[in-house]
C-alpha cells in the first residue's frame, strides 16, 4: 500500500460572476501522505480556502471545480472525487468517514439549536450501522479524548454554552467521530485567543499521532505553520508558488514570493523604529483607578455585575505609543471605549491635558461636552469593512468630522481630504469612490485619514491591524508612526498581537479580566515578564521559526 | 420554562388593562351615545322622543354618569364576568358573543395553520431554488396575494361560485345543520363552507409568511454550520430540513404576533361580506348603533385573543429555539 494518501492534480476552481471570471484556484497540484501535516498558507484571496474545500467537493455555489482531479487511495484502488460529483452517495460516503473538517468559526459551524450530542451522534449514525446508546457512549468518549470536562453532561448542551475553544474541542471530537483517514483544518484557530490556539494546536499534533491522520492545515499564520507543519505550500492568487518541507522554506526560501511574506512576518518579530523620546515626559491622558461595571440582568438584584474595567490606572505621555495587550474578555476594547466616553464608566478619573494646558476629566463628562474633545481624542476601529459607511464616498467619509466640527468651507475641506489622502499614501483623486472598491489595507487608510482629519493628539486604535494580512500590517503601522513623528500623536494601541505591540509600542499593559496586571517597557515585557500570565501569553505565541517548536526542541535535547 | 410562561402571564395582566382602557376610550369616541341613536332611528320612523323620555332612557342604562364611574363600573362588571347588557338586543351581552368570539377563534386559529402549512414548504423551495422558475411563480403569486384587499376576494369567490357552480357561500353551516347536533356529516359540512373565508383571510397572510420564510432562510442557508453538516457527508435534503430551516423556522413562529392581529381585523370586512356568524358582523352593527357594552367586549375580547395567541407562539418559541429557553 503506498504512502500517498491524496492525490491532487492539476486542479482549477472558477467562480463565474455576473460579468467576468473569478479564477480562484490554478491548476493547484499537491501529495497528501499518510500521517503528515502539509500547511496550506497564504494572504486573504489566495484561494487556500477554496483548495481545501475542492478536496471535498465543497466548493461553495457558484464555483465548480473546471479542471483537475483528486484521488484518494483506497484498499481497491484510486477515487477521483472530482468525477463523483458534489451531490451523490459517493461523495456523501467520503465526506466525513474518509476526509473530515473543521472550520475557523467555532461559533457559528456548530449548529445553534442542536446539542452537542445531537450532533456528533447523528454523524456517527449516518456513516456506521450503531444504535444510538453506543454512538452516545462513543461520543461522550471522543469528547473526553479532546479534553472537554464532564462529557456525558457536555453532550446534551448547547454550542452556545462552550466557549470559543470548547466549542473548536467539539467540532474537532465531531470531526473524528468516524476516523477520518484525512482531517482538513480550514484557519481552526485564527478566532481563538493565543494560548487556546496553543492548546488546539497541540490537540490536533497529538490526536494526528495517535491516529497516524494526514492533516491538510490551512491557515495564513506563518508562526502557526513553523509550528505544526511538516511541509508548506504557499499560495498566492490562485497558484501554487512554493512547495517545501518546513525547515527548508524558513530557511531558504526558493521564491520571490514566499521572501517577501517571511520578511513581513520577520519584521514584526523584533521592535520597530521608535520617534525619539524627549528628556521630560509630559501626560496627555491619565487614568486613575478607572472601573467599569456591568449589571448582569437577572443576577444584579444580588449584586451580580461583570467587571469589564476594574480599577485601571495608566499614563500615557506625548507623542508616546501605549500598548494594551490581553485575551478576548480582558477588558482591552472596553478600556479603549470608555475612555473615549462611548461607555459612561462607574468610577475613577481620566484626566485629559488640553493643548493649552487645562485639565478635563472625560470620566464626568456628558455626552455633549465629549463633543468638544472628538476633535482631539479620536478612534480607529479594527474592522475597515464594517467602520467605514458603505453608502459613502471616501471623499465623504473623510470630510464628514471636519464639517460637523469645523467651519471650514466646502472648497478648504476638498483640498484637506486632499492632503489627507496623500499624507495616508493614497492617490488623491480617489474622493468619488465608494469604499467597496479597495482592499482592506487601502481602507484602514482610509479610516486613518478620517482619524487625523482634525489633527487630534491622541487616537484610540483598536487592533487596527488584525484584520489585515501580514505583508499590509507593518505598513499600516508605519504609517501610523510617521503621523505620529509629523504631528506629535500619541497612540493606545490595543492589540492581542504580541508581535504587533512589539513593533510598535513604548510601553505595553497587560490586562487580565478588567485589571493591569503588568505595565513596562515593550522590550522589557516582551523579552523578560515578571507575570505568570504575561509569560504564558508570550510563550503561548507561535514563532514563526520551525527550530524553536517543542517537539524539535525535545528531539535537540535527546 | 413555568416560569417564564407564568412571567409571560403575569405580563398580560397590564396589557389587558391597557386594551381596556382604550377600548373604553374607543366605544366613547363617536360624537352621541345610543339613546340619541336610539331616538334618531324612531325619529326616521316619524316617531319623535321627548327629553323626558331621553333623559329615562339615559338613566335606565347608567349613560348620565361621568366617564370614570362608567368605566368602574363596566370593569368591575366583567372582572365578575358580566360584560352587561346589550341595548339593541336588550339581552345580556354574555349571551350574545360567545358562541361568535369562539366561530372567530375557530377560524382565525384554522386560517393561521392553514397559512403555516402552505407558506412553510413554498418558502423552503423558494429559498433553495433562488431565481428558478417556481421561485419566480411563487414570488409572483406571493405579491398577487399580498396586493389583493381580501374583500375583493371574497367578493370575487362568491360571484364566481354562485354564478358558475350555483353554490351558495355564505354562512358556515347550511341551513338543515345549523340546529343539528355534533356528527361526522355536520363536521363535513362546516369544512365545505370554512374553506371560503380561510382560503379569503389567508392568502395575503400566507403570501408575506412565504416571503418571511424565504428571506429567513435564504440568511441561514450560507452560514458555516451548513456547511458543516454537508462535511459531515449529510444528503442535501436532509441537511436543510434539519439546520437551517430548523434555525429559520424561528422567526416564522413569532410572525403569529402581527398575522393574529391581521386575521382578526380582516375577519370583520370578511365576515360581512360572506355573512359569517362570527364577531366581526356582530361588532360592526354594534359600532354603528352605538351598542357600548356589546361593542366594547367584543373589541376586548378580540384583544384578549391576540394577546393569548402571541402567548402561545412565545411558548413555542423558547420550545423550539433553546438560545431563548436557557438565557
Amino acid at each position: 500500500m503506498t504512502d500517498i494518501l491524496l492525490k491532487v492534480r492539476h486542479v482549477s476552481v472558477d467562480f463565474p460572476l455576473q460579468k467576468d471570471i473569478v479564477h480562484a484556484v490554478r491548476d493547484v497540484s499537491f501529495d497528501l501522505r499518510r500521517g503528515e501535516t502539509l500547511c496550506v498558507v497564504g494572504e486573504s484571496g489566495s484561494g487556500k480556502s477554496v483548495t481545501a474545500r475542492a478536496v471535498m467537493q465543497l466548493v461553495a455555489e457558484p464555483g465548480r471545480i473546471v479542471a483537475g482531479q483528486v484521488h484518494l487511495a483506497g484498499p481497491d484502488g484510486d477515487t477521483d472525487i472530482v468525477a463523483l460529483g458534489n451531490r451523490g452517495a459517493a461523495i456523501r460516503a467520503i465526506r466525513g468517514r474518509r476526509i473530515a473538517m473543521i472550520f475557523q468559526e467555532p461559533m457559528t459551524s456548530l449548529s445553534p439549536v442542536h446539542t452537542i450530542g445531537q450532533q456528533i451522534i447523528e454523524m456517527i449514525r449516518l456513516h456506521e450501522k450503531i444504535d444510538k446508546a453506543d454512538a452516545r457512549r462513543r461520543a461522550a468518549q471522543l469528547l473526553d479524548r479532546v479534553r472537554i470536562p464532564d462529557p456525558e453532561a457536555a453532550l446534551d448542551r448547547y454550542a452556545f454554552e462552550f466557549s470559543g475553544g470548547m466549542r473548536q474541542r467539539a467540532m474537532i471530537a465531531m470531526a473524528l467521530s468516524c476516523n477520518p483517514e484525512i482531517l482538513i483544518a480550514d484557519e481552526p484557530t485564527t478566532a481563538l485567543d493565543v494560548t487556546t490556539q496553543a492548546e488546539i494546536l497541540a490537540l490536533i499534533r497529538g490526536l494526528q499521532q495517535e491516529r497516524g491522520m494526514a492533516v491538510l492545515f490551512i491557515t495564513h499564520d506563518m508562526g502557526v505553520v513553523a509550528q505544526i507543519a511538516d511541509r508548506v505550500l504557499v499560495m498566492y492568487q490562485g497558484r501554487m508558488i512554493e512547495e517545501a518541507g518546513v525547515f527548508d522554506l524558513f530557511a531558504k526560501p526558493r521564491e520571490a514570493y514566499t521572501r517577501a511574506l517571511l520578511g513581513s512576518v520577520l519584521k514584526l518579530e523584533s521592535p520597530g523604529p521608535r520617534p525619539v523620546r524627549p528628556q521630560t515626559e509630559q501626560a496627555v491622558m491619565a487614568i486613575s483607578d478607572l472601573c467599569l461595571h456591568f449589571p448582569l440582568g437577572q443576577r444584579a438584584r444580588a449584586g451580580g455585575s461583570v467587571k469589564a474595567v476594574d480599577g485601571v490606572s495608566l499614563t500615557i505621555n506625548t507623542g508616546e505609543t501605549v500598548g494594551i495587550v490581553g485575551e478576548s474578555g480582558s477588558g482591552k476594547t472596553t478600556l479603549g471605549r470608555t475612555l473615549l466616553r462611548i461607555y459612561p464608566p462607574t468610577s475613577g478619573q481620566v484626566t485629559y491635558t488640553r493643548d493649552d494646558g487645562s485639565k478635563v476629566d472625560i470620566a464626568t463628562l456628558s455626552k455633549t461636552q465629549m463633543k468638544a474633545l472628538y476633535g482631539e481624542v479620536r478612534m480607529v476601529f479594527q474592522d475597515p469593512h464594517a467602520s467605514l459607511n458603505p453608502r459613502m464616498t471616501i471623499a465623504r467619509i473623510i470630510a464628514e468630522p471636519l464639517r460637523i466640527n469645523t467651519a471650514l468651507s466646502d472648497r478648504e475641506i476638498r483640498d484637506r481630504v486632499g492632503q489627507l489622502l496623500e499624507r495616508v499614501g493614497m492617490p488623491t483623486d480617489i474622493g468619488d469612490r465608494y469604499p467597496h472598491a479597495f482592499s482592506g489595507g487601502q481602507r484602514q487608510r482610509i479610516a486613518i485619514a478620517r482619524a487625523i482629519a482634525l489633527r487630534p493628539r491622541l487616537i484610540v486604535a483598536d487592533e487596527p491591524t488584525s484584520a489585515l494580512d501580514v505583508s499590509l500590517r507593518h505598513q499600516v503601522l508605519d504609517l501610523m508612526r510617521d503621523l505620529q513623528t509629523d504631528y506629535g500623536l500619541s497612540y493606545l494601541f490595543i492589540s492581542h498581537d504580541i508581535a504587533v505591540v512589539r513593533y510598535f509600542c513604548d510601553r505595553v499593559a497587560v490586562m487580565k479580566n478588567g485589571r493591569i496586571v503588568e505595565i513596562g517597557d515593550v522590550a522589557q515585557i516582551c523579552e523578560h515578564p515578571g507575570h505568570p500570565y504575561t509569560k504564558a501569553l508570550i510563550g503561548a505565541v507561535p514563532r514563526p521559526d520551525p527550530t524553536l517548536r517543542p517537539d524539535v526542541q525535545i528531539r535537540v535535547q535527546a | 420554562m413555568l416560569r417564564y410562561i407564568v412571567q409571560r402571564l403575569l405580563g398580560m395582566i397590564p396589557a389587558m388593562f391597557a386594551i381596556s382602557l382604550l377600548t373604553f376610550v374607543i366605544i366613547q369616541l363617536p360624537p352621541g351615545d345610543f339613546a340619541s341613536t336610539y331616538a334618531a332611528q324612531l325619529a326616521e320612523t316619524g316617531v319623535t322622543v321627548d327629553d323626558a323620555a331621553m333623559q329615562a332612557l339615559r338613566d335606565r342604562y347608567g349613560l348620565g354618569d361621568g366617564l370614570m364611574v362608567q368605566y368602574a363600573k363596566w370593569v368591575g362588571g366583567i372582572l365578575r364576568g358580566d360584560f352587561g347588557i346589550s341595548f339593541e338586543w336588550n339581552q345580556p351581552v354574555n349571551q350574545l358573543i360567545w358562541q361568535r368570539m369562539g366561530m372567530t377563534a375557530l377560524i382565525s386559529v384554522m386560517t393561521l395553520l392553514v397559512m403555516w402549512i402552505i407558506s412553510l414548504p413554498i418558502g423552503i423551495y423558494s429559498a433553495v431554488f433562488k431565481y428558478s422558475v417556481t421561485d419566480y411563480i411563487a414570488s409572483v403569486l406571493g405579491f398577487l396575494g399580498m396586493a389583493t384587499p381580501n374583500f375583493l376576494v371574497a367578493i370575487v369567490l362568491l360571484y364566481i361560485s354562485s354564478m358558475w357552480f350555483g353554490v351558495s357561500v355564505g354562512g358556515l353551516l347550511s341551513p338543515d345543520y345549523v340546529k343539528a347536533p355534533l356528527s361526522w356529516g355536520k363536521l363535513v359540512d362546516f369544512l365545505s363552507h370554512a374553506w371560503i373565508p380561510v382560503f379569503v383571510l389567508g392568502t395575503s397572510g400566507t403570501a408575506a409568511l412565504i416571503r418571511v420564510m424565504r428571506a429567513n432562510l435564504l440568511d441561514e442557508l450560507h452560514k458555516p454550520y451548513v456547511e458543516t453538516a454537508r462535511a459531515k457527508g449529510l444528503s442535501e435534503t436532509r441537511l436543510i430540513l434539519r439546520y437551517p430551516v430548523r434555525v429559520a423556522i424561528n422567526p416564522f413562529i413569532s410572525t403569529v404576533g402581527w398575522v393574529l392581529p391581521a386575521l382578526i381585523s380582516g375577519e370583520l370586512i370578511v365576515s360581512t361580506v360572506l355573512n359569517l356568524p362570527t364577531a366581526g358582523p356582530l361588532l360592526l352593527q354594534a359600532l354603528k348603533s352605538q351598542d357600548m357594552y356589546l361593542a366594547g367586549a367584543l373589541i376586548l375580547l378580540s384583544g384578549g385573543l391576540v394577546l393569548i395567541g402571541t402567548l402561545v407562539s412565545d411558548v413555542l418559541l423558547a420550545l423550539s429555539d433553546p438560545r431563548i429557553r436557557l438565557s
